[in-house]
């Protein structure tokens, strides 16, 4: 116990720690990657469907989307939107909003998949609208570089080249696309949830979509070659990391070097 | 502690002066005894310290070795993935950290433990003495009558003039960096054909036409000139100027200055995607507050209002790009920008009414 | 004259092979006279003075990465298909420049590696160079005789910047891209020329097809030459100046305390050369540094949210970001006679680094104007005891500083959920206001520090023991200094304000008026070191608590 007390006053224990911690992190990064799936389900909807989603629309949405979902001053119609808007909004949690504020925020889904679908089957009976993605579209088996080039034009202005999301005016923002199942970005491109431009298939075609989401989940399996992506921010993140964690390393060896040997 | 005085009674509460204007200081006790380290009196601690230090220069070579290993034993062949890309990045590295912490530690240790540590005081010498200075001023007037620059006046003033004129040249022949600025500044490819063909609006990347019908409320559309992906020379340069943002608003949200009211088509406009500030992308667009924003300073410009700019660094809107439809629904630029894009210059005034004639 | 020339000198013959290579070079180069004078030159020691060494070893950690890239990268904008193995990209439509960085990162074994090396050592060569010049800015190590090396250690800073901005647009990649968009704006802001500069620069309209070579040369030839040829004027310096040390016992303007180059101070500087290099590998080797492969190739259409240039040209960026373009409906871009004055580019790209780069090279002058200052200075002076120059000091960085953040004013928003507009807005009140504050705040903190050494000179440290007396009071026991620990706190100067001095016809002219209302504002608030007297009065107040400190004394030594 003692000389454990006494080597962790030694000069070189802060210098050993700080390498171990800086070895440590570097590594879990470098090697933890996830792989995401993703699900896909085509859905036919029956009557009941519609009727039960009818009701958990009025206990749960009308409040803000007005009886019928055709709208009120705190929510926009739903008339038309698709089930594919429903999904996307209910099962990533976005619905019902917490509070109101800039945009909803992403959190645990609020409804079961069925009553999620329910919901959806209720709102396409309003109108005709973008349907939920049938799997084709989903699959992983796109052209991720071609993909690439479509997502960095239409897409990586707002949510940044490596899906990290960024900002957007007066508090909003594009989010991170890292575990976001391929269904929910079809649906997000299909339908324009809040301030997202819509990008219908004449602008990006079914494949187009497909190749986006190949892209994303292999840049998202694959993570970084060179290390920890240190949150794929760019030059800001990168200009800390060596201001904080470089410097601070060298000067931990810098007064090392300089201090008297007991 | 009002005993505690910082000796400043009677000034200003921030002044603290020793009370006297000729203060007598400490002196100085000079380098304080030398103290002996550990190793200096106890040879068990000197040998451990030398063990320390031949440990650290062994750690150097075992991290030299995994460079080596990690070096030719993972091939990076054309189906490496990125895993091993990484894996290997992460080992070449770690062998390269132990090998050069491994001597730098093992060196430092070394000076700190075992070499002599006395300090030592050495004597600072004048930077310039003036005996030196004299010499200088005697050699230097010794060389200057030498020439006789002095006595010979025609000699040093047409000197100075042929040293003045000789750099002229030097600068002269960086004239061919780049051709003189010229009107292409004022021109995109959206100007219609010699033909009087209007150009159509085509998707980025891929070039092709957009029909007025695929645009729905709420969208956004990357555009760039049709036949710009078939340019051969200066690609780049003509789609540095002539990529467009394409939205779809309803048509009651627009409010077009009525120069400018045929420039949309049922809710269609189309902006220069060029930032007015210093020339980055506005590609951001919100549908529902109808903003642009540029990612690169934030400026932020208003569709509704012919985006006008209504936050940020950029002192212009982004220029309008007039569209219609033509005979099979593809939607094609009327004209020209009528103004330049981008970011401004010193002559883009004279500039604003060439496309336009 | 030397001894080849008098026959009769004993002549000097080595005995082992390695002794006669020696002798043979010493007597054609005369090495023995150089390490006669350097040898055993004496360098003073501490963990501050070592910032400029990281400097330099990150410098030749550059130069040695930097061979290793060109031998494999390729600065042409030709068009071409990728063919590599990273795979998002493939056939992707690119300029041979990415494309060869690409190999590099994932074709090249070790690529990647230098890659990384020579980028996180660029990253630290400008933030060491940075440090090292507030080092010497806050210890006030610029005064007489060192001004021309602050001139030159500056003209380093903006090499360096230089080097790094001209390696960063090399890849050809978007990010980089649009950074060079952006110096395309600013350059074509500049009145009457601007264009012509843009043209110049990119041979032709933006982007053109020279610019990535042209860059390239600058950055491989030109610039790393200059920094060379600075950098030998720089340790030139050094060496005829002798290195400055911190006050303390036994140190004076006259003389040098520390360390022998040979063997220790030479030791403790070459290995840590190694360290420096083992913890930018480090970094290499677990951190991703510049992903060129997430922006893709150059394309003027597409820009990816956080478009942001490296660290040291933020600063510059965030003061294009934070100036409005609009103030109401009145527009900052002005025409007159025709022509455009873009002051929404052009006052926050040039005002901010002028004035900044201005007052760091002619600091040393004007502190010399107002102190009116001749004399040479080797000690230096800790930060607390020069307050008005620390408070400059503090109030120049965190003006830097707002302009730095104000570059990341939209991962500021998205990271602590805050509005975009609202970052901004804050900043560009601390853009006037922040300096002002930090000002204050500096020069009352250092007041207050010299203060408490004042305190600890004359009355001792603090022990947290109480005691009390017989007659019932309480008091702290304090314990005394030893005379080199107080020398530390009493060994500096406090000057007081210089007033006006009428000049040679006896008059105060106006130029003179205001260096004395300067020097007041520099010197008007102060501490002065405590003297012996005060220690003798301290003591006498002191009785009591002396008694108490030997009975404990006593006690402690009867343990």
């Amino acid at each position: 116990m003692k000389a454990l007390s006494q080597k962790r006053r030694h000069p070189l224990a802060a210098i050993a720690l700080l390498l171990m911690g800086l070895l440590v992190t570097g590594g879990l990064y470098a090697v933890a990657t996830t792989v995401n799936q993703a699900k896909a389900d085509t859905t036919t909807y029956s009557a009941s469907d519609v009727e039960e989603g009818g009701k958990l629309f009025a206990a749960n949405c009308a409040t803000c989307h007005g009886m019928g979902a055709s709208g009120s001053q705190s929510g926009p119609s739903l008339v038309g939107v698709g089930a594919a808007a429903v999904d996307f909004q209910v099962a990533t949690g976005r619905m019902p909003m917490e509070m109101n504020g800039p945009q909803a925020q992403q959190k645990p889904a609020q409804f079961n998949e069925e009553q999620t679908k329910q919901m959806a089957a209720y709102v396409a009976s309003l109108g005709p609208g973008p349907a939920i993605p049938e799997a084709g579209v989903l699959g992983e088996k796109g052209d991720a570089a071609k993909g690439g080039e479509l997502f960095r034009t239409n897409c990586a202005m707002c949510h940044n080249a490596a899906a990290a999301g960024g900002a957007l005016t007066r508090g909003k923002f594009a989010p991170a696309l890292a575990g976001v199942s391929g269904q929910h970005i079809y649906e997000a491109m299909v339908t324009g949830p809040q301030n997202m431009p819509v990008f219908n298939d004449a602008n990006i075609s079914p494949e187009g979509k497909r190749d986006i989401i190949t892209f994303l989940k292999q840049i998202e399996a694959n993570g970084s070659p060179g290390g920890a992506d240190l949150g794929a921010l760019g030059p800001v993140s990168e200009g800390l990391f060596v201001w904080i964690a470089g410097l601070g390393v060298i000067i931990a060896f810098t007064i090392w070097l300089t201090s008297r040997t007991s | 502690m009002g005993n505690h005085s910082d000796g400043s009674p009677s000034h200003s509460g921030t002044v603290a002066t020793a009370g006297q204007n000729e203060v007598e200081k400490f002196q100085d006790p000079g380098i304080p005894p030398h103290r002996l380290r550990l190793a200096d009196t106890d040879p068990r601690a000197a040998k451990k310290a030398e063990r320390q230090v031949a440990l650290l220069f062994g750690i150097s070579v075992v991290g030299t070795l995994i460079f080596l290993v990690s070096y030719f034993a993972i091939d990076l062949g054309n189906d490496s993935s990125i895993a091993t890309i990484r894996l290997q990045n992460a080992l070449l590295g770690t062998g390269t950290a132990f090998a050069m912490l491994g001597i730098g530690t093992g060196i430092v240790h070394w000076a700190k433990a075992l070499m002599p540590d006395h300090e030592v005081s050495e004597e600072r010498h004048a930077i310039r003495t003036e005996d030196d200075r004299q010499a200088a001023v005697r050699i230097v007037d010794d060389i200057v009558e030498e020439t006789g620059i002095k006595r010979r006046p025609l000699i040093r003033n047409t000197l100075l003039g042929a040293v003045a004129l000789a750099p002229l040249p030097a600068l002269a022949i960086f004239g061919d960096l780049g051709p003189r600025p010229d009107n292409t500044l004022a021109h995109t490819m959206w100007a219609p054909g010699p033909d009087g063909k209007l150009k159509r609006l085509a998707r980025d990347p891929d070039g092709t036409p957009i029909k007025a019908a695929d645009v729905t409320i709420g969208s956004a559309f990357h555009v760039i000139p049709e036949g710009l992906n078939e340019l051969t020379e200066g690609k780049l340069n003509e789609k540095a100027k002539s990529v467009v943002l394409l939205m779809r608003l309803n048509p009651e949200e627009l409010h077009p200055s009525p120069e400018r009211a045929d420039w949309a088509y049922n809710g269609i406009v189309a902006y220069s995607k060029i930032c007015t500030h210093v020339g980055c992308p506005v590609a951001l667009y919100e549908q529902q507050t109808h903003h642009l924003l540029c990612p690169c300073h934030q400026s932020t410009f208003d569709l509704t209002q012919q985006c006008k700019v209504i936050f940020g660094p950029a002192s212009r809107p982004l220029p309008q790009l007039p569209i219609a439809v033509d005979s099979e629904g593809y939607l094609v630029a009327t004209s020209d920008f009528h103004e330049p894009v981008g970011p401004t210059y010193w002559e883009r005034e004279q500039h604003v009414l060439i496309p336009n004639s | 004259m030397s001894s080849s020339l008098t026959p009769d000198a004993p002549v000097f013959a080595a005995k082992t092979t390695g002794g006669r290579i020696t002798d043979f070079v010493d007597q054609r180069v005369g090495g023995s006279g150089i390490l006669r004078e350097f040898g055993r030159k004496v360098f003073p020691d501490h963990w501050s003075f070592m910032f400029g060494e990281v400097a330099l070893y990150s410098f030749v950690i550059l130069l040695l990465s930097g061979t290793f890239l060109t031998f494999f990268f390729d600065p042409s904008m030709a068009e071409t298909h990728y063919a590599g193995s990273y795979t998002p990209l493939t056939n992707v439509e690119m300029s041979v420049a990415y494309s060869s960085s690409l190999d590099i990162s994932f074709d090249v074994r070790g690529g990647m590696f230098m890659r990384q090396v020579h980028h996180w050592s660029a990253l630290l060569f400008v933030a060491s160079v940075s440090v090292h010049m507030l080092r010497v800015f806050f210890t006030g190590a610029f005064r007489k005789p060192r001004e021309l090396n602050w001139v030159v250690g500056s003209v380093l800073l903006i090499l360096s910047m230089a080097a790094g901005f001209t390696g960063y647009s090399l890849p050809d990649d978007l990010l980089s891209g649009n950074g060079l968009r952006i110096i395309d704006g600013v350059i074509k802001s500049i009145p009457v020329v601007g264009t012509y500069i843009s043209f110049f620069l990119f041979g032709g309209e933006f982007p053109g097809t020279m610019i990535i070579s042209r860059l390239y040369t600058l950055h491989i030839l030109l610039v790393p030459a200059l920094i060379l040829l600075m950098i030998v004027m720089h340790l030139f310096m050094v060496v005829v100046h002798k290195h400055t040390q911190y006050p303390g016992p036994g140190r004076n303007d006259g003389n040098v305390v520390g360390y022998p180059l040979g063997p220790v101070y030479a030791a403790k500087a070459g290995g840590f050369f190694f360290i420096v290099f083992g913890v930018v590998a480090i970094m290499a080797a677990f951190f991703t540094i510049n992903p060129i492969w997430n922006y893709g190739p150059y394309d003027p259409s597409p820009v990816s949210a956080g478009t942001q240039p490296d660290w040291y040209i933020g600063f510059v960026d965030g003061a294009l970001r934070l100036m409005p373009g609009t103030i109401g409906d009145w527009k900052v871009e002005q025409i007159w006679f025709g022509h455009m004055f873009t002051f929404n580019v052009l006052l926050p790209a040039l005002v901010p680094a002028g004035i900044l780069f201005t007052v760091m090279f002619a600091y040393p002058w004007i502190e010399r104007w107002i102190t009116k200052d001749n004399r040479e200075h080797h000690v230096l002076d800790r930060p607390r005891n020069a307050p008005t120059r620390t408070a400059i000091g503090m109030a120049g960085f965190v003006w830097y500083c707002v302009m730095w953040a104000a570059a990341g004013s939209d991962l500021i928003a998205t990271h602590f959920h805050v509005a975009l507009n609202d970052v901004t807005y804050w900043l560009r009140a601390l853009f006037f206001i922040g300096p002002v504050i930090a000002f204050i705040v500096t020069k009352r903190v250092a007041l207050a520090l010299q203060r408490k050494d004042r305190e600890i000179a004359l009355h001792g440290r603090e022990t947290g023991r109480i005691v009390r007396l017989p007659h019932g009071e309480f008091i702290e026991v304090h314990a005394p200094l030893d005379e080199y620990k107080r020398y530390m706190l009493v060994g500096f100067e406090s000057p007081a304000p210089l007033p006006a001095v009428p000049n040679d016809h006896g008059v105060v002219d106006r130029k003179e008026k205001l260096r004395a209302k300067l020097s007041r504002w520099f010197f008007e608030d102060r501490v002065a070191p405590a003297s012996p007297a005060e220690l003798e009065a301290a003591h006498g107040h002191h009785g009591v608590h002396e008694a108490v400190e030997a009975a404990e004394s006593q006690k402690t030594l009867s343990h």
